[in-house]
């Protein structure tokens, strides 16, 4: 039986009348790498968003470790260890992607309220934003200002700021929206192999990209008009035509290989 | 290090200026320091922060009745003594109402620091006893490090010990705003500046991050201000009505924004502007109106983002 990090039970979010989960259970275990599908509209941002605490339930509830989630406080609950990204790439353009990283590093220290010492003086924080540049092949870009990064390097920087807190739980929403589609496989896999280097236990992300999907997700949560659909590994999940029908419409036959 | 020559450059400006100008326009400067200490700080929460603060001329203003109070009222002259108080006083208030204005962010914020600038302003008005009302307080000559310097005239004493006074205090405010900005806790603040939420998810607690930063604004403010009432000799309500909060966003917005030397180089300039438009046109307040309009759209990084500009393209 391995770990159990997050368990989600039985969780409604209603916007007024409209209903955007419904009832949706599931937990997620180390070692764990969980694609949510599904539609658009079908609430898998408003998932990813409740289950980071961002949105309260109407009903059920959120477990990280085994606390609840509710009224921690996105900071408490990054510096605890569940870290998230978001769907459109978040850089603060002005910074370079050394003090980008170094905000994550700073925080896990207990450094934030340190006012005067320079930052870049702080030498066991720069020592693992180092560590977490080179993890993510960015370690030549260290001095470069983030709004001159290219997008896909954008992504990366600002999924590294969030794994400096070196997560046990990762949630990663769209981590190759708006890349083309030659890089989204470098990306994930970049991506891949740095949060297994850094720690992380799990990751969960929202993916459109099926063959992304079939390389790299080792369980498959499906979600349609706010209810779960599926919950089971890829290979299962490619080989049922009625659920892809319901999920993806249409699935490009390479994925299935 | 690029900081550190910049400031010296600075400095030896301001310690030639006393002997190139003579007593009458270093008598003008003691307020451009006491501006600068003061928008070296709003800069914190305005610049690197992100909040747009329309009432902070009640710190300036609580820096200076500190002074005035402590001088007139309790017949505390130590300088030294009055600062601290002003210090505390300002760190108090800004602790308090930061608790409530932080809630907020953009217009809303701004409108909150406005109610409460204005409340303060009324404040001073009304409770005559301890304020003077409408006529303020003046400030009688305080002492520096023990020393009275009763021998010497008022000018003297401002454009000799006091100016030098200010221009110390000016300079370990500066150097101690250096380190700030460039800290952990400066980054977290620009961090949160540019995006709260992603922030936050950072393991940053935004919220604290900005009371520091609102409160460490306050006290830089009162400095300011008890060095303002001593170089115009008294603390009058005037000083914290909203007009006043406006000059101060529009002096950082002149300088530079979110730049070190914004305020200082703001607080220059602005004087000179000042000085000059009154002295030629009686629509000063419309030509400086115009200057601040075409700032902003020509050159959003103000006189400090065109030197900069001016010197990159030099070096090409």
């Amino acid at each position: 039986m391995t770990e159990m990090l997050l368990r989600a039970l039985n969780i409604t979010k209603r916007y007024g009348a409209f209903t955007a989960l419904a009832g949706v259970s599931f937990d997620i275990s180390k070692g764990e790498v969980v694609a949510v599908v599904g539609p658009n509209g079908a609430g898998k941002t408003t998932l990813v968003n409740t289950l980071s605490g961002l949105f309260m339930p109407d009903e059920g509830g959120v477990m990280f470790e085994g606390r609840p989630v509710a009224g921690l406080g996105a900071s408490a609950l990054a510096l605890r260890g569940l870290a998230r990204s978001f769907q459109l790439v978040t850089i603060y353009p002005s910074f370079t992607v050394a003090e980008m990283i170094s905000v994550g590093a700073f925080a896990r220290a207990g450094q934030t309220f340190r006012l005067l010492r320079p930052s870049a003086t702080c030498r066991r924080e720069q020592a693992q934003v180092r560590e977490v540049a080179a993890a993510f092949g960015l370690e030549h870009r260290l001095e470069t200002t983030c709004s001159a990064l290219s997008q896909g390097e954008k992504k990366l920087v600002d999924i590294a700021s969030a794994l400096t807190l070196r997560p046990r739980l990762m949630l990663l929403d769209e981590p190759t929206s708006g890349i083309s589609s030659a890089d989204k496989d470098r990306i994930m896999e970049t991506l891949l192999a740095a949060a297994q280097r850094l720690g992380v236990e799990s990751l969960v992300l929202v993916e459109h990209d099926m063959e992304l999907i079939a390389r790299y997700a080792t369980r498959v949560i499906g979600l349609k008009a706010g209810s779960l659909v599926a919950d089971m590994p890829p290979d299962a999940f490619f080989r049922d035509p009625a659920v892809i029908e319901t999920l993806v419409g249409k699935v490009p036959h390479n994925a299935l290989g | 290090m690029k900081t550190i020559l910049a400031f010296l450059a600075v400095l030896a400006a301001f310690v030639a200026a006393p002997f190139a100008l003579g007593p009458y326009y270093t008598t003008l400067i003691i307020p451009i320091l006491a501006y600068a200490i003061a928008l070296t700080g709003l800069n914190l929460l305005f610049g690197y922060g992100g909040l747009l603060s329309f009432g902070h001329a009640m710190f300036l203003a609580i820096g200076a009745y500190a002074s005035a109070v402590m001088g007139a009222k309790l017949g505390v002259r130590a300088f030294e003594a009055q600062l601290i108080v002003a210090m505390l006083a300002s760190g108090t208030v800004a602790a308090l109402i930061g608790l409530l204005c932080l809630r907020y962010t953009t217009i809303f914020f701004s409108m909150l620091t406005l109610a409460f600038g204005m409340i303060f302003h009324s404040f001073l008005f009304k409770f005559y006893d301890l304020t003077g009302g409408e006529s303020g307080i003046s400030v009688p000559r305080p002492s520096l490090f023990g020393a009275s310097f009763a021998s010497m005239s008022k000018t003297a004493f401002l454009v000799g010990p006091f100016y030098w006074y200010a221009l110390g205090l000016f300079s370990v405010m500066f150097l101690l705003m250096a380190l700030i900005v460039s800290s952990p806790f400066g980054l977290a603040l620009k961090a949160g500046r540019d995006n709260e939420r992603k922030t936050s998810f950072l393991g940053v607690p935004v919220f604290k991050v900005r009371y520091v930063a609102f409160i460490l604004s306050g006290i830089y403010c009162a400095v300011g201000g008890a060095v303002l009432a001593v170089s115009i000799g008294a603390a009058d309500p005037e000083l914290s009505y909203w007009t006043q909060s406006g000059n101060m966003i529009f002096i950082i917005i002149l300088g530079g924004l979110g730049q070190l030397f914004g305020p200082i180089v703001g607080a220059v300039s602005f004087t000179l502007l000042q000085d000059t438009l009154m002295a030629n046109t009686e629509y000063w307040r419309f030509a400086l109106g115009a200057i601040l309009a075409l700032i902003i759209i020509f050159a959003p990084r103000g006189i400090l983002g065109l030197i900069t500009r001016a010197l990159e393209w030099r070096r090409r």
